[in-house]
């Protein structure tokens, strides 16, 4: 036996034993890397608290491109990891390939639908949530501007700057939003430098709170507002102890829940349209010793009432994704 | 639009432009020596990570910034054994070592600092403070004059005015000095050079460490001058934005100056869309403005306004004898 055979033979056992083990849950990260502070790393605190818990182990790969979104995906469902977890809307249309073909794997896709019957949905109000903060912004506001700075400009982000809108102008009808977008391509999740540009040509169109929904551009959005001295809202993940007391709050998206419980359910989970709101608690505001002097009873009493009626259905924040307009913002 | 906001774009300009213009004459010192570098945007973001890693551990941004300039020696030094030594294809060495920088600074910091990647919020003397130049503030009653020369030309980080300085120490060398002219000449006509007995690899290899240098400072500028920190990716394609200026200048240091400044106006406009309705009356979609430097750089290319020609050696590996 020569010694290239010994080496295709082991690494056939190798693979064959991976084939053979347990199905283990398995989750896809996007783009912005694992550690993003922000939507990814809220997936991974997900996931790893699932372990902690359970001390079982899951699998895991961080996308390097848009190429490798099917190929992963087969690869985890060949090798057996059941559920397999995605977080992120651009895997809607591999997953739409790949799902057909493994009907006894259950996926779970994150901020997108695919509809078939082994694939569960999850979507998050993310206007609701935007709605509360962006209330919060303009209570904060002294200049009767707030800003709005995206990542890449698609339309789950234009819903993020729809509901914040929608919320500043509850509480002030006379305040002005700024908006601005941070490219078109998948480098503006990851541009810093760019985001502390627009934090300053917002604050000199006069904007006093900047909200950012801009994955790791966020990062460079937070700290030029915290080095300007104007207040500054996190997304997705808890940011306010990135610049304890210049961090009004952080717009809650419990994406963790989502993973959590989908490796909880395990195999077989159940299937469909999965609907995470203020209701059950999959979005909010967050409130901790980093923020708690900058948010006044007030300001509490007010978002909070506004939950409420969210919740009971007497206010209705709308969508922009449910017919890509806004009434509160024109891009 | 008003003077206040004209300044306001202007400043945010010079901003943008610095970084574009560091690595645009890198590239300058570069390919005037018949190395093409590609590999500008890797380098800028080794130097990145570097910098903003060890002025958080040292609590000292000149120690970070020479570490961010050791980063991308380092690369510069690979380049130069893949292209020089070992006359390998140097667009391939450019590729390899912007691959290179994207995975190997995410893993070490995440493996030093376990923040995902990112190194660290720099605070207080671990990140370059904006310097007031003198009399700013006594001349700012002066009306126009003054506030250009408080909010415009002071009040930058240091490393703004050594890219500015940079240019005239730049053409300086490259047209006054006879370093300059024998650098120039291998990047035209490497054999000449030989023959005259001046070494062709040793002038290639002090170009490429001047372009490391310079990348280097680009680089640590955007960690530690624009923003206090690193995050992966951040370089976010300037490397070859100023490719593209390197290009639109026709391989000229003032010409660099006024393309980078071009190209930076374009970014800094590109935050204010209100700016361009008050002024024009439409509203122009700001990916345009994105795109607009490598329009340009197209055009430029195919010589519809003057004619950009390289270094006629560029690219070449040099061979002794064949």
């Amino acid at each position: 036996m020569t010694l290239m055979q010994k080496f295709l033979g082991a690494a056939a056992g190798l693979a064959l034993s991976a084939g053979a083990a347990a199905a283990e849950p398995a989750i896809i990260f996007d783009l912005g890397g694992k550690f993003d502070k922000s939507f990814n790393e809220a997936a991974y605190n997900g996931a790893t608290r699932w372990a902690e818990e359970t001390g079982e182990q899951f699998r895991e790969i961080e996308l390097q491109s848009d190429a490798q979104r099917e190929q992963a995906l087969r690869r985890f469902a060949e090798a057996g990891a059941n559920p397999i977890v995605m977080a992120g809307f651009a895997f809607a249309s591999a997953l739409g390939e790949v799902a057909g073909d493994y009907p006894d794997t259950s996926f779970v896709i994150i901020d997108m639908v695919v509809d078939a019957p082994n694939v569960r949905s999850v979507v998050f109000n993310e206007h609701e949530g935007s709605y509360l903060v962006g209330k919060m912004a303009a209570m904060a506001s002294e200049s009767n501007t707030v800003g709005f700075i995206g990542g890449m400009d698609i339309p789950l982000i234009r819903k993020f700057a729809c509901g914040y809108a929608q919320g500043v102008k509850a509480a002030n009808p006379d305040a002005t939003v700024v908006a601005n977008m941070t490219g078109t391509t998948p480098a503006a999740w990851n541009d810093p430098v760019k985001g502390g540009e627009l934090t300053r040509a917002q604050i000199s169109q006069g904007a006093d709170v900047v909200y950012a929904a801009a994955g790791g551009t966020g990062v460079g959005v937070l700290q030029t507002a915290a080095d300007e001295g104007i207040l500054s809202i996190g997304v997705d993940s808890n940011q306010n102890y990135l610049h304890p007391g210049k961090v009004l709050t952080s717009m809650m998206k419990r994406v963790d829940n989502a993973v959590y419980n989908a490796f909880k359910d395990g195999p077989g989970l159940s299937t469909g349209f999965n609907v995470m709101g203020l209701a059950n608690e999959g979005v909010g505001y967050a409130l901790d010793e980093n923020n708690a002097a900058l948010v006044s009873d007030e300001m509490k009493a007010a978002v909070d009432d506004a939950a409420q009626k969210i919740i009971s259905g007497e206010i209705t924040v709308h969508d922009y994704m449910s017919d890509e307009s806004c009434p509160a913002l024109s891009f | 639009m008003d003077f206040v906001t004209l300044l306001q774009i202007l400043d945010s300009t010079l901003r943008l432009a610095t970084p574009l213009l560091l690595a645009c004459l890198a590239g300058l010192f570069s390919e005037r020596a018949g190395i093409f570098d590609i590999g500008l945007e890797g380098k800028m973001l080794a130097a990145a990570f570097l910098s903003a890693a060890v002025a958080a551990v040292s609590g000292n941004v000149w120690v970070g910034l020479l570490a961010g300039i050791a980063a991308s020696m380092a690369l510069s030094i690979i380049h130069g054994l893949a292209s020089i030594t070992f006359r390998g294809n140097q667009l391939i060495s450019g590729v390899a070592i912007n691959f290179l920088a994207a995975g190997i600074t995410v893993l070490v910091s995440q493996s030093w600092f376990k923040q995902g990647g990112r190194t660290p919020s720099l605070e207080g003397p671990a990140r370059f403070e904006s310097w007031t130049l003198p009399l700013a503030n006594t001349l700012e009653p002066i009306p126009i004059l003054g506030p250009i020369y408080k909010e415009l030309i002071s009040g930058h980080t240091p490393l703004v005015y050594v890219a500015l300085l940079a240019v005239p120490f730049t053409w300086y060398v490259l047209f006054r000095t006879r370093f300059g002219l024998r650098l120039r000449a291998v990047g035209e006509n490497p054999a000449a050079v030989d023959t005259a007995g001046v070494s062709v690899v040793g002038l290639r290899y002090a170009a490429v460490a001047i372009c490391g240098v310079l990348c280097g400072i680009a680089g640590a500028y955007l960690a530690t001058g624009l923003q206090a920190g690193f995050v992966k990716d951040m370089s976010a394609g300037r490397g070859f934005i100023a490719l593209a200026a390197l290009i639109f200048a026709k391989w000229r240091p003032w010409y660099a100056l006024w393309a980078c400044l071009l190209f930076g106006l374009f970014s800094a406009i590109e935050t204010r869309p209100d700016v361009i309705e008050a002024l024009i009356g439409v509203k122009v979609q700001v990916q345009l403005l994105g795109a607009l430097p490598y329009i340009m750089t197209v055009v430029i290319l195919a010589g519809f306004v003057g004619k950009a020609i390289p270094p006629r050696a560029g690219g070449e590996p040099y061979v002794k004898e064949r």
